[in-house]
């Protein structure tokens, strides 16, 4: 066996050997609480993401079932950063109990384990491979869900979490088989030259659907509120954020290595899906009170948004769609860092909470302020022109009656976007106000960068246009 | 640097300088400072447009033009022309008497209000769609917080309303300025450029109407102004002065250089639909005006009334009306930022803007009274002031165009004129004159220096529009000209 083919997966070499230095300081620092494994953590990964940026392209390795393109290496970067971000926002509440703080070592190991399947997902270009990167980021994701074991919304979201997921991959898998009978191969290239044919076409169903439920795409996003509202928030950033953008990142390299035979059977399909996870998202999302099932349904119709910029096809909507995903990694986790710097110190994940927010913490609040403005798309924050280039791809298609749907619901979205807003600075305070909010220096230094990075990405055309250079269209037929 | 770009960054700067001061002092200093810097550069702006204009025949003047978005072909462009300039010195006054009738306001009020006149100054320098459409936005928003927070009466309501309306308006507003890069064949964004292409008439179909709505919702184009007058209601007076003065004339704006300039066909042939609805909205408007009891509900109805006639001008396409729609997006401006900063000192001042709680207050408060007076002769158009070298222009213009549709809307906007005196004339009868109806407003003081000077700055530009229009004809003229002289204007 030729071993230089693990020199290629460099990142991922990577994050197993930061995952393999915290599992063994976790095994053997000792009985108790470590005081140096959160510093430790977050700086041996945070170098690993620093780099992951650098990283040259490999190509590909093991016969063609893993591929490394400018591309992969960028995306499985911004999965890092995401993951960086949970990290510094999680390590408050990991000491908020002693039950928890033995276990800190653990949460990083697991989400480092999950962020590992998800790398691998990317790059894979063999649906074997694939279906195991899946399970891999799926399974360490319900621990993450039901970390607080003892607390019963947490153990319902773990138990919801792998019940869904389990079936999810189950789909997968099946329609796979229906692929896989069809075209005699599982490697992308091999199946590129797929046409729509019953049997194909079935299989293309189930494996989306698979996808379907890691993206929440409606009708596949029963399980997202519970499991959101439930899981340590740490959690539920990670999954509104990496595992989402993970999904999409798959769901986009499928479509276009492998089934652009039947572009047509899919883009029918994705219009509906698109538009209703927008409409569904948004409608669902005006109700809520609590303000973790409130960005459960807002990422649900950010999930459509994207999906706008997935079905385009073409270099324009893999550049928007990646842009896209790197804003709202910034303005969502922004979000959840204030949700969780709150939920920290006052316990509370009510909307009402938020009443008079802005008189007792005014920079929190202005943060928070700025990423739900930034996921509602008001310039000239960055969302503004991440959903100015998903609709200008989706527009370039002729995509109008389906822009029309999208842009109508940034009006719905904008009214529960601003009802957060209003909470904040219009509503009066309660009787027993939250207090003046303390998140910690990481938390705090994830939120400053958020922060700078929703102000600028948007004023500075490098990062657009990077991304528009190393992005390629669907594979053409030959 | 083109010096068009100042007027973006003096806004941001000052916004940048609150961020950092503390104070009530330095926090008015820099308004102030900014405030009269932005007033300073307008005024040599037109001078040296005037200048430039003499030797160069190009459609924008001090253009400046910097790749942003290379991939999508969006532009930092700027340029003006007649009409930007006159906007452009427009928003600066009003700016200026806005900062001086919010005297006691906070800090972070300030900061919205910054952020609110960037975008209301990017719009009017700009000439590529998408840097156009960004700044548009980026004025709406300070809008809800503004609105929400500082506002009276149902403020969370009127926001709220505000905000989606206006927001759902600029959806068709992305809509249709995608469907023309798209559709124009020449994947460009800049306006310059589009004017000269010709959009297919099957787009231009869709699109047009799009970029009318979308515009002319922000100019209350009758039935989508129910956002204004419950707006300008709850809205603190210099949010109402500045919305009524300034961004009103961005749906303006935006009706004339972008959906009539880029689709003159498509606009030729849906005249009609828009000439009805804002001749409905003339009539309406002022009917609303003459019911209110609330001095804020009249003006912001008045508002309705009077820019309607604006979009109704603009929709005559032709060059005398078109001529009158400028000079009325001026004086408009300037006589409703009047009205709003005086309605404001009053209220702030009474504790009341009901008419029939007030009375008298001439004798309690001279300066104020004279002032809401004569706005509200500027506003019914008397000869000499603002509202009578527009409206004549206008409707001189109107009379002009052969169709008897449009002869017979002429006539019915005209019957606005006559129901404006009677609820300016009603108001003013019942607040200024007759006995006093509250003993403690009795106890009232006049005018402040700072509300002076809001006043009397506002007050002299009505006075210069009434009395030489003719100078500033030369102006909005050769910003006319490429419009009238398109495919499809008469």
């Amino acid at each position: 066996m030729d071993f230089s083919n693990f020199l290629k997966l460099n990142q991922e070499a990577g994050l197993v050997a930061v995952l393999l230095v915290l599992l063994i300081c976790d095994m053997f620092g000792g009985e108790g609480p470590k005081r140096w494994l959160r510093p430790t953590a977050c700086t041996l990964f945070a170098v690993l993401t620093a780099i992951g940026f650098f990283l040259p392209a490999t190509g590909e390795a093991f016969g063609g079932m893993y591929v490394s393109t400018p591309m992969t290496v960028l995306m499985k970067s911004l999965l890092n950063l995401g993951t960086l971000f949970v990290f510094l926002q999680s390590g408050q509440w990991l000491r908020s109990d002693a039950a928890l703080r033995l276990r800190e070592g653990e949460f990083y190991v697991i989400t480092l384990a999950t962020l590992l399947g998800c790398c691998v997902m990317i790059s894979a270009a063999n649906f074997m491979m694939l279906y195991i990167a899946v399970e891999l980021a799926s399974l360490p994701v319900a621990c993450l869900a039901a970390f607080n074991k003892y607390k019963e919304e947490s153990a319902e979201a773990g138990a919801k979490y792998i019940l869904i997921s389990a079936l999810s991959s189950g789909i997968m898998m099946f329609g796979l088989s229906y692929l896989y009978g069809a075209m005699g191969t599982l490697y992308f290239d091999g199946m590129a030259s797929m046409t729509a044919n019953a049997v194909t076409v079935i299989g293309f169903v189930f494996f989306f659907a698979g996808l379907g439920f890691k993206l929440s795409l409606v009708p596949f996003h029963l399980w997202v509120a519970d499991v959101y509202q439930g899981a340590p928030t740490g959690a539920t950033a990670y999954l509104s954020v990496v595992s989402k953008a993970a999904a999409g990142f798959v769901l986009m390299f499928t479509l276009y290595h492998v089934f652009g035979g039947m572009e047509a059977v899919w883009h029918t399909l994705l219009r509906w899906i698109a538009a209703a996870t927008i409409v569904v998202g948004n409608l669902f999302a005006i109700r809520q009170q609590n303000i973790k099932r409130f960005f459960a349904f807002s990422s649900i119709s950010q999930a459509g948004y994207l999906l706008l910029g997935i079905m385009c096809g073409t270099a324009q909507g893999m550049a928007s769609t990646v842009f896209y995903v790197l804003v709202y990694l910034f303005s969502n986790l922004a979000a959840f860092g204030v949700v969780a710097a709150v939920e920290n110190q006052s316990g509370r994940t009510d909307i009402a909470g938020y009443n008079g927010f802005f008189k007792t913490n005014p920079g929190l609040a202005a943060i928070m302020m700025l990423a739900v403005f930034s996921l509602a798309g008001i310039p000239p924050l960055a969302g503004f022109f991440s959903k100015f280039f998903i609709f200008s791809a989706a527009a370039a298609k002729g995509e109008y009656v389906l822009l029309f749907v999208a842009l109508a619901n940034t009006v719905v979205s904008l009214y529960y976007y601003l009802l957060i807003v209003k909470a904040m600075f219009v509503n009066p305070a309660e009787e027993q106000p939250i207090g003046r909010i303390r998140p910690d220096g990481y938390n705090r230094l994830s939120l400053i960068v958020c922060t700078v990075a929703i102000v600028l990405i948007g004023i500075f055309s490098y990062f657009y246009e990077y991304i528009d250079s190393i992005s390629t269209g669907m594979k053409q037929l030959n | 640097m083109s010096i068009l770009s100042l007027f973006v960054l003096i806004p941001a700067a000052m916004l940048l300088c609150l961020f950092l001061c503390k104070g009530t002092k330095a926090i008015r200093a820099v308004m102030v400072a900014g405030a009269s810097a932005l007033l300073a550069l307008s005024l040599v702006l037109v001078g040296l447009f005037v200048k430039e204009r003499a030797v160069s025949d190009t459609a924008m003047l001090f253009t400046q033009d910097i790749v942003w978005y290379a991939p999508l072909n969006i532009h930092y462009a700027v340029g003006v022309d007649g009409i930007s300039v006159l906007m452009l010195v427009l928003s600066a006054a009003v700016t200026f008497g806005a900062v001086f009738s919010s005297w006691s306001m906070s800090r972070h009020y300030f900061m919205w209000f910054c952020l609110l006149i960037t975008g209301a100054f990017g719009f009017f320098i700009s000439t590529d769609l998408f840097t156009m459409f960004m700044f548009y936005e980026t004025a709406l928003i300070p809008m809800y917080l503004l609105v929400g927070v500082w506002g009276t009466g149902r403020k969370e309501y009127s926001a709220m309303k505000l905000a989606l309306m206006l927001m759902g308006a600029s959806a068709l507003l992305l809509i249709g300025i995608l469907g023309i890069y798209f559709t124009s064949g020449h994947t460009t964004m800049n306006i310059v450029e589009l004017a000269e292409q010709q959009i297919p008439l099957a787009h231009q179909r869709w699109i047009f109407p799009m970029m009318f709505i979308g515009f002319g919702t922000l100019c209350a184009l009758f039935p989508f102004h129910t956002w204004s007058p419950d707006g300008y209601a709850s809205a603190p007076a210099a949010v109402s002065m500045l919305h009524a003065g300034v961004l009103k004339k961005l749906g303006a704006y935006g009706c004339f250089r972008v959906a009539v300039s880029l689709m003159p066909q498509g606009a030729h042939e849906q005249a009609w639909i828009f000439l009805i609805l804002s001749g409905a909205g003339v009539v309406y408007g002022a009917l609303c005006a003459v019911r209110q009891t609330d001095l804020k509900y009249i003006n912001a109805y008045s508002s309705v009334s009077h820019c309607g006639l604006i979009l109704f001008a603009i929709m005559m396409l032709n060059g005398t009306a078109m001529r009158g729609a400028v000079l009325q997006m001026l004086s408009h401006g300037l006589t409703a930022a009047l009205f709003f900063a005086v309605i404001g000192m009053i209220y702030g001042r009474t504790h009341t803007r009901d008419l029939r709680e007030m009375g008298g207050l001439m004798r309690v408060m001279p300066f104020l009274s004279v002032s809401y007076i004569i706005a509200g002769l500027a506003s019914l158009g008397l000869p000499g002031l603002s509202g009578f070298a527009a409206e004549m222009t206008i409707f001189v213009g109107s009379f002009q165009h052969p169709e008897i549709l449009h002869r017979v809307l002429s006539v019915v906007a005209t019957g606005s004129i006559v129901i404006t005196a009677v609820y300016v004339l009603r108001a003013v009868g019942k607040v200024f004159y007759g006995p006093v109806q509250n003993e403690q407003h009795l106890q009232l003081t006049d005018a402040a220096w700072y509300d002076k000077i809001a006043i009397v700055v506002l007050m002299a530009g009505i006075g210069l529009i009434g009395l030489v229009p003719s100078s500033l004809y030369n102006l909005i003229e050769n910003g006319l000209g490429p419009i009238l002289r398109q495919p499809g204007a008469s």
